[in-house]
């Protein structure tokens, strides 16, 4: 059995997981997303980066960007590595792809603001 | 030109404010004295805003874009990279004293809503002995650097006071290739939401240190270490528990309190509990036609209620008209850290009134009731209170529903205490 506190929203619910045969008993959960959490963290964690990337423009040096979906959580400090390597040359904006297909792991870096294009204004 | 509507701050509770107030049929203009609206979310890069409110993990800046881009396409005027220096009340209203690259001019509005937001508490209120090196920043300072400038601040740094922010920038200093050794708190509780010790601790093995401080500084021109020392449950400092720590980074995550200095020279009444204005359920302040909300109402955990209480003043201020008040108070009692709002003026519509409160210290078990004199208006139970983390609830305050106009007083009773 171990306990775990889940990250899901603000609620926290402190959860106990336990293992039967391959079967997960979770208990503490308030909703249905805090034990598909409690299950995720026993097999595979998954987690939401968020960074910044260089840009080539003076008034926004940097640019915010997430994750398009989580990823597994021992793969954070490879997809930082493939995020700082990235300089945007073009004005894009919100929700636009920075690096398709991140480590062949099925999500994309995405741009999470549009003050490239309202600097440009 | 008259305005029905003028919001200080371009951050989300004032575009929320601007934008509702927009919608009830006043003309409104949003006062900001930064170049771009959207306050504090454009650097706060993480995601987790919106999920009560749109039901997604949003980023700040994706937030903030979503009102601001209504803002835009409503064409509600806006004066950024301004500054107000002076208001004043008049018979009509409001003049407002503003300047900016144009010069200086004033604007007449009919009412006000204070969106100005919170500060950080700064090394100097926290009394930490010592030089005066660089390396020293407030979590808040630290985040601007690295997510709008791009330049990491420190290289191996420690934490003092476990609030959100600074537990965010741990992890976000982590990421970024800084050494963060330790977050200390001096409380015997983490002050930030639980998920974000897990999340931005737990996961990056950065320990906690509880009834911990910084008490000293040491370094000339940059920071080159910290003393930490264990403190009693007074929070004062063991002597004799003093360990030196090397880092070239403090960062300082040591509490938020409202920004007032414009609602303090209007008069506004402040709450000594949330350092905002004190308010009736209509977020109007004890000075008629001045409304309040957002993080200079009260420091808030959560974006979502920042946009919900920037909604209910603007609606507000867009219908308000002079009237007579009769306010009765509504009192903080046992167990509760604070209420807003502090006050119900009985001349209004109070059947759906918001409610933001905390408890003093963590509790289990527990119920909230609301009386007005000895009558039970409204009771909810608690299977766990903690004070990092606000409660909302709505509260018919219907003057059918009330005791005349008795005191209201909310408590919360814990079982079997």
């Amino acid at each position: 059995m171990s306990k775990l506190v889940c990250i899901v929203c603000p609620r926290g619910c402190t959860m106990e997981v336990t293992e039967n045969n391959g079967e997960y008993e979770v208990t503490g959960n308030f909703c249905k997303r805090g034990r598909d959490f409690a299950v995720a963290e026993q097999t595979m964690p998954m987690r939401t980066i968020c960074s910044t990337v260089a840009t080539a423009f003076k008034e926004a040096p940097v640019l915010p960007v997430r994750v398009s979906a989580d990823i597994p959580k021992d793969k954070i400090f490879d997809v930082m590595q493939e995020i700082n390597k990235v300089v945007v040359k073009e004005r894009i904006g919100r929700g636009d792809i920075v690096i398709e297909n991140v480590l062949g792991l099925g999500v994309d870096v995405i741009a999470t603001a549009s003050i490239l294009k309202e600097a440009a204004e | 030109m008259i305005y029905d509507v003028a919001v200080i701050g371009g951050g989300p509770a004032g575009l929320a404010a601007a934008i509702e107030a927009h919608k009830k049929g006043a003309k409104v203009i949003l006062i900001e004295r930064e170049a771009r609206l959207g306050g504090i979310l454009k650097q706060c890069i993480h995601d987790g805003f919106g999920l009560v409110r749109f039901g997604k993990k949003l980023s700040g800046p994706e937030y903030a874009e979503i009102f601001i881009d209504e803002f835009r396409k409503e064409n509600i005027e806006a004066l950024t990279l301004t500054f107000v220096t002076k208001i004043q009340k008049t018979d009509g209203g409001f003049d407002i004293s503003v300047v900016n690259r144009s010069g200086a001019q004033t604007l007449r509005s009919k009412t006000l809503i204070l969106a100005t937001g919170c500060r950080e508490r700064t090394a100097k209120q926290v009394s930490i002995h010592g030089t005066r090196p660089s390396g020293v920043f407030t979590a808040g300072t630290a985040q601007h650097f690295t997510n709008l400038l791009g330049e990491l601040p420190v290289k191996k740094c420690v934490i003092l006071g476990s609030g959100d922010i600074g537990l965010i920038m741990a992890r976000r200093l982590t990421l970024e290739g800084a050494k963060v050794l330790g977050v200390y708190e001096a409380k015997p509780t983490p002050s930030g939401l639980t998920r974000n010790i897990h999340q931005c601790l737990h996961d990056y093995g950065i320990p906690l240190y509880l009834s911990h401080t910084v008490t000293r500084v040491f370094g000339t021109d940059r920071l080159t270490a910290v003393e930490i020392s264990k403190v009693d449950e007074k929070m004062q400092p063991i002597d004799g528990t003093q360990e030196t720590v090397e880092c070239d980074g403090l960062i300082l995550s040591v509490g938020l309190i409202p920004e007032n200095e414009l609602a303090e020279s209007l008069g506004v009444q402040l709450d000594p509990k949330t350092k905002g204005p004190v308010c009736d359920g209509s977020l109007m302040t004890s000075v008629e036609g001045v409304f309040s909300c957002g993080n200079a109402l009260h420091v808030n955990d959560l974006v979502d209620y920042v946009s919900e209480s920037g909604e209910q003043a603007g609606r507000a201020a867009a219908e308000y008209s002079l009237k007579k008040r009769s306010i009765v108070p509504v009192k903080a009692g046992g167990n509760l850290l604070y209420i807003v709002p502090q006050s119900i003026d009985l001349e209004s519509d109070n059947s759906e009134t918001v409610v933001y409160f905390r408890s003093r210290e963590e509790l289990n078990s527990c119920k909230l009731i609301i009386k007005s004199g000895e009558k039970i208006i409204a009771e909810k139970k608690y299977p766990f209170l903690r004070p990092p983390e606000m409660e909302r609830l709505t509260v018919d305050f219907s003057r059918d529903k009330l005791d005349g106009s008795s005191p209201i007083t909310a408590e919360i009773e814990v079982n079997g205490k």
